[in-house]
């Protein structure tokens, strides 16, 4: 309908093509201001933006915010938000509760990934190339060195933040039944999180990374049975060029293969494996009935006996 | 004092992250105190009055009849997540702004650093080098400290606790993981302040000397007996041969692991020192809290099944008692090994 509108005009204009021009000016106007009347009024339709066919094939519910129901829909709905439930314990929202942490933590993983994607734009994981990549990223790319800065201080403070989580849940006892198996996955998550700060460190290819390397896979050398120095070692046949830590460092010593190696790891293979871990470590906190408290306090008198299976 | 030299350490930007903890784990255990303390309060004046353990809501928190139990998700929390998430962006950017990462030289495999550190979160292992062979600081213990993590859940018997802040329904475990927490602390400050050139040991304040020569005076500890007064008097050279050293350590190695399980089956029943009227004196009630167990934690110890029991011991004496031993055994007496035989040394 709307599409043929134009060309009616068009062949009409050339109809009346020897028409005055005050006749044809006339015509322009009302045009326009019908033309005017129609987009106030359409306009009108758009005011809230809630309203709009936009909006709805992005959200799906139209945000009626006194209705309850689509207060549920907007988390529900929502394939970032339904981590959530729809409804919690007024009480755990309390900031005292779980200090946010695992939140914290989580965000601080998002912004680490976004820095480092865009930190790889710049980054050539190879000897000399690396080094002076860091410079170039330092001095010559635009917030080359707020870029790195950021990722470099978000990743500190995301150790911290995943031990004062762990620090928290400690303290208020949620490991219990039953999140015992969510506990086991945060674990992993510690060490993942160590990880990725320990393969990072080497990237820049400068003195503090390389030797802290050395030192640290150093002590792989000595795994016993299948490090060449460790105890059962030598005895099973490991060598320098065939225990664990050639492995890691795809060689005998911290060169080429080793920066390779730990960019990959440091890149995609942890974070990957972290990515899936976290997914289900948030499930299973909805499983295990969401957080755990603050939970209203036991008393000695309830303690009952031990079941027996 | 050379106070430049504690500056060089601290202001270290790599090392900045450490200082933030000295500030964020107080507030936060703080955080968590007042809590459990609010809590153990109220579990004290429910306990004492069964009627009103009926009827109140059993925390600590405001409530009143006619509120809703629950919030919807979508503001209440959704909007605190946001001003959080705003708030770190805003830490992170100033931070970002106002240090820079740190960048040495480029990498090079013939100019050793000294000291060569690793990354503060990971000092903890480092420094247990120096207590412990490479196999045992770089990779046991490691291990054993990541599984005894993951088998604490499952170890820890009691129902108290479970979502609510508390330290007297908690004692041992807290216990356990408070001690746990701090030696880990210890070492990272160790590792970050106190080692130097070398690794050797300079208190805070005092100046790095890059020309200090590491002598070895370690000594075992078959040696160390058997060229002690008591041990010529004794005849124990025996002890310095291969099998006399072998099984001498392994006999000090099981023995520790026996006294380290009394050790522990004693602490698991104390209790608070507040079981005691306060009226009695000080060493009045130290006396009784060793020489007496707590009800509560015996009944706490009464549920725990035997391979709990036996577990959460292997794992304490293992890692939660080993560890500061060695620590004062090498650098109070000097101690290198305690077991010594041809396969590996402990
Ligand atoms: C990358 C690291 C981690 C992330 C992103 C993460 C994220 C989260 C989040 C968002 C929560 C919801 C509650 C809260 O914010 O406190 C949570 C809960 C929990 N986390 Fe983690 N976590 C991590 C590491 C850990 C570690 C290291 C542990 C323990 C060893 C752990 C154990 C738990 C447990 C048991 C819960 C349930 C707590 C409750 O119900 O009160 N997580 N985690």
């Amino acid at each position: 309908m709307e599409s043929e509108r134009p060309d009616q005009k068009k062949t009409k204009q050339l109809g009346e093509g020897e028409k005055t021009a005050s006749g044809l000016m006339g015509r322009v106007r009302e045009e326009t201001a019908a033309l005017k009347e129609r987009a106030i009024e359409e306009a009108k339709t758009y005011k809230d933006p809630q309203d709009t066919q936009l909006w709805k094939s992005i959200f799906r519910v139209s945000h009626d915010r006194a209705d309850p129901r689509n207060r549920s829909l907007a988390i529900l709905s929502n394939v970032f938000l339904h981590l959530h439930p729809a409804k919690i314990n007024r009480d755990a929202t309390r900031y005292g509760f779980t200090w946010g942490m695992g939140g914290i933590t989580f965000y601080l993983f998002v912004v680490l990934t976004f820095t480092g994607v865009l930190l790889m734009f710049y980054y050539h994981p190879q000897k000399v190339l690396a080094f002076r990549d860091i410079l170039y990223l330092e001095h010559d790319v635009p917030f080359g060195k707020l870029l790195r800065n950021m990722h470099r201080w978000a990743a500190h403070l995301m150790v911290i933040t995943t031990w004062l989580h762990m620090f928290r849940v400690v303290l208020t006892g949620s490991y219990k039944r039953p999140r015992e198996f969510n506990w086991c996955v945060g674990v992993v998550l510690l060490v993942l999180t160590l990880l990725l700060s320990f393969t990072g460190y080497l990237l820049p290819d400068d003195q503090l990374g390389f030797w802290a390397v050395t030192v640290g896979t150093n002590m792989a050398r000595a795994t016993p049975m299948f490090g060449s120095e460790g105890p059962l070692g030598p005895q099973l046949g490991m060598t320098p060029f065939n225990d664990v830590r050639f492995g890691l460092l795809g060689g005998s010593i911290v060169d080429s293969n080793a920066l390779l190696r730990s960019y990959i790891w440091h890149c995609i293979g942890i974070p990957l494996v972290a990515s899936i871990f976290m997914a289900v470590h948030f499930w299973r906190i909805r499983k295990d009935g969401g957080i755990s408290g603050p939970a209203p306090v036991m008393l000695e008198s309830e303690l009952k006996a031990v079941k027996k299976k | 004092m050379d106070w430049h030299q504690l500056w060089i350490i601290a202001s270290a930007p790599d090392n900045v992250p450490i200082v933030a903890m000295l500030f964020l784990v107080p507030i936060f255990t703080w955080m968590g105190i007042r809590q459990a303390r609010a809590n153990d309060r109220l579990i004290v004046r429910l306990e004492g009055d069964t009627k009103l353990a009926k009827t109140h809501h059993r925390k600590v928190e405001p409530w009143r009849p006619g509120w809703a139990k629950e919030l919807h998700v979508w503001p209440y929390l959704v909007r605190i997540e946001f001003l959080v998430t705003l708030i770190v962006t805003v830490i992170l950017f100033v931070w970002s702004i106002t240090l820079n990462a740190p960048l040495e030289e480029p990498s090079n495999p013939n100019l050793t650093m000294n000291p060569s550190k690793a990354p503060w979160y990971f000092l903890g292992l480092q420094e247990m080098l120096v207590y412990f062979d490479p196999w045992i600081a770089g990779v046991v213990m490691p291990s054993l400290i990541m599984i005894g993590l993951m088998v604490f859940p499952y170890v820890d018997s009691s129902p108290f606790g479970n979502g609510y802040y508390t330290i007297k329904q908690r004692r041992f475990a807290l216990g356990m993981f408070g001690w746990g927490f701090l030696m880990w602390i210890m070492l990272i400050f160790i590792g970050t302040f106190i080692r130097g050139p070398g690794w050797i040991w300079f208190w805070p304040g005092q100046t790095w000397d890059h020309n200090t020569v590491v002598f070895d005076k370690n000594v075992d500890l078959h040696d160390f007996i058997a060229t002690s007064a008591i041990g010529k008097f004794l005849h124990l050279g025996f002890l310095q041969s291969t099998a006399g050293k072998a099984i001498f350590g392994g006999l000090v190695v099981g023995g520790f692991y026996i006294l380290g399980g009394l050790f522990f089956h004693w602490l698991m029943t104390r209790g608070g020192l507040d079981r005691f009227d306060g009226s009695l004196p000080l060493t009045r009630r130290l006396w009784l809290w060793i020489t007496t167990k707590d009800k509560f934690e015996s009944k706490l110890l009464a549920r725990t099944s035997l391979l709990q029991y036996l577990t959460f011991q292997f794992f304490a004496v293992s890692v939660l008692l080993a560890l500061p031993v060695k620590l004062i055994l090498r650098l109070a007496l000097t101690i290198k090994y305690v077991w010594v035989t041809p396969y590996f040394n402990i």
